[in-house]
């Protein structure tokens, strides 16, 4: 039912933990679903440096966080945001339908770490200023 | 392979495989034809229709031979109902019935007939009660499984079965996972049709029986050749119905040591995980339980993901977490007896069979810690519980 890529994502996967002074963190997702994502980024010069995840989840939830956490370390922030859930879905080899969602979740995973980032980082400009 | 998934089918047992295959080759006879080999094949199909009545006390000419359990449960709703829909359009299930029996009462509900589902406790079992007061005067018939196939709950089938007949209304009882580990008798449980498969014990796939008491009036779902007294056309699966009957009638002898072995087999498995896993639930009910089944819940992570990390190490078991399901919810039986979603996203059924020794009891002890530890490591919730301690 999975590909060889989703699979070996599972089995091995990149980038587990939580970043302790994360810059931004997204916590997507609901346990009544079976799948809760959270995505932690540390954020340099408009890039994202650092990318971890926590996930509760099938194979194909684990699989689609290790991924994206992949896909956005050394991106800008702007890059990271462009990035959907077929693009989350082509880099694993493709997804079961009913597991689509899988990947949506990490695209809402990475947008809501960012949207965390930028709130945190207005709140400094305002306490700064 | 440390295979604990007999729950979901089982292997073909080499006496049965044996007993088959003449039928197969040889003796190929098509059972309604006059000479010697169609009566060959015909007297086979008799042979094993006495096996499996003798399985669950029944008489032979109250067995009908049917394509698997599903069907089997199909003809008893459908039949029931369709030739009992001038009396009344009203039917009782349990909420924790295989798909079988709920989609078959959906269908039924869909063409208008009114179905009540029964609550079960904690345990999955069902309170004779609640049965009496769903009881209606257009009650056609009550389908309440004998054992449950996710947690191995079991009924009291007797005492729902004398509540129905109070009333006049006919019982029916899935008995597909019952089977083969229970000692059954139709005649003690007074049930009116009984379901039966092959392959849940160690019998081939495709073939089914269902047991109907002599004068219970049911129509057929397959119209056609005068095969199984009219009650069901089609040409037999003979050899399957070969293998079913030798299957029977292995159950029948070795059954009684079986499930001891078994018993203590499952109970090495469950005292196991629960002395090196912590936050662990055991579901279903402590005593009324098939003696191979132990379904438990492993908090704070999902059951797929469990299934699949054990299977890369050449352990089989099962999962109760539908994340692969479109509904996106765990199974109908963990949120009947009232597990969170979470904790019911988390649970696994292990079903041990005649085949599963000691060896492999220790190997999964000696896996599933480290599966499970492994993705609690990924999980936030894991993290955020030992962190509140």
């Amino acid at each position: 039912m999975y590909s060889d890529k989703v699979i070996e994502h599972f089995m091995h996967p990149r980038n587990v933990g939580k970043i302790e002074d994360a810059d931004g963190v997204g916590k997507v997702g609901n346990p009544v679903c079976g799948d809760v994502m959270w995505i932690y980024i540390k954020v340099k010069d408009g890039k994202i440096v650092d990318c971890r995840f926590e996930t509760f989840g099938c194979a194909a939830a684990i699989a689609s966080s290790s991924v994206t956490t992949e896909m956005i370390k050394g991106k800008t922030i702007e890059e990271a945001l462009k990035i959907t859930n077929k693009a989350v879905a082509e880099a694993l080899g493709g997804l079961p339908p009913q597991k689509m969602h899988c990947s949506l979740l990490a695209e809402q995973g990475i947008k809501a770490a960012i949207e965390d980032y930028m709130r945190r980082r207005k709140k400094g400009e305002e306490k700064g200023a | 392979m440390v295979y604990l998934d007999n729950n979901a089918t089982t292997p073909i047992d080499r006496r049965v495989y044996e007993a088959m295959s003449p039928y197969l080759f040889e003796k190929f006879g098509n059972p309604s034809t006059l000479y010697s080999i169609g009566a060959e094949a015909r007297a086979a199909v008799e042979e094993a229709r006495k096996r499996v009545a003798d399985l669950v006390g029944a008489r032979p000419d109250e067995i009908v031979f049917t394509g698997c359990g599903s069907e089997s449960d199909n003809m008893a709703l459908k039949g029931v109902a369709f030739a009992h829909m001038e009396r009344g359009k009203h039917i009782i299930v349990s909420s924790i019935e295989h798909h079988a029996v709920l989609n078959t009462a959906a269908y039924l509900e869909k063409i208008g007939f009114e179905v009540t589902y029964l609550p079960v406790d904690r345990y999955g079992m069902v309170d004779p009660d609640d049965l009496r007061r769903a009881i209606r005067s257009d009650t056609v018939l009550v389908s309440i499984m004998l054992a449950n196939n996710e947690i191995g709950t079991i009924q009291p089938v007797k005492e729902l079965c004398s509540v129905s007949h109070e009333k006049g209304v006919l019982f029916h009882t899935d008995a597909v996972q019952a089977a083969g580990k229970l000692k059954i008798d139709v005649e003690e449980l007074g049930v009116d049709l009984l379901s039966l498969s092959a392959h849940k014990i160690y019998g081939p796939k495709g073939v089914g029986a269902l047991y109907i008491r002599k004068g219970t009036k049911i129509h057929p779902l397959i119209h056609g050749g005068h095969q199984e007294r009219g009650r069901r056309a089609g040409t037999e699966n003979v050899a399957g119905i070969v293998g079913f009957g030798k299957a029977a009638e292995i159950a029948l002898q070795e059954m009684e040591e079986e499930a001891v072995r078994i018993a203590e087999l499952r109970d090495r498995l469950e005292m196991g995980i629960l002395e090196r896993i912590e936050d662990v639930i055991v579901n279903g009910h402590p005593e009324r339980r098939l003696p191979n089944t132990t379904n438990i819940s492993f908090c704070y992570i999902e059951g797929e993901a469990i299934i699949l990390k054990l299977a890369s190490r050449g352990i089989y078991a099962s999962t109760g977490s539908a994340c692969s399901s479109d509904t996106l919810e765990p199974s109908h039986v963990l949120m009947a007896i009232g597990l969170s979603p979470e904790v019911g996203h988390g649970s696994v059924r292990f079903s041990l069979g005649k085949f599963n020794t000691a060896d492999d009891v220790d190997r999964t002890l000696e896996v599933l810690p480290e599966v499970v530890s492994n993705l609690r490591e990924m999980s936030p919730f894991w993290r955020r519980k030992n962190v509140q301690r």
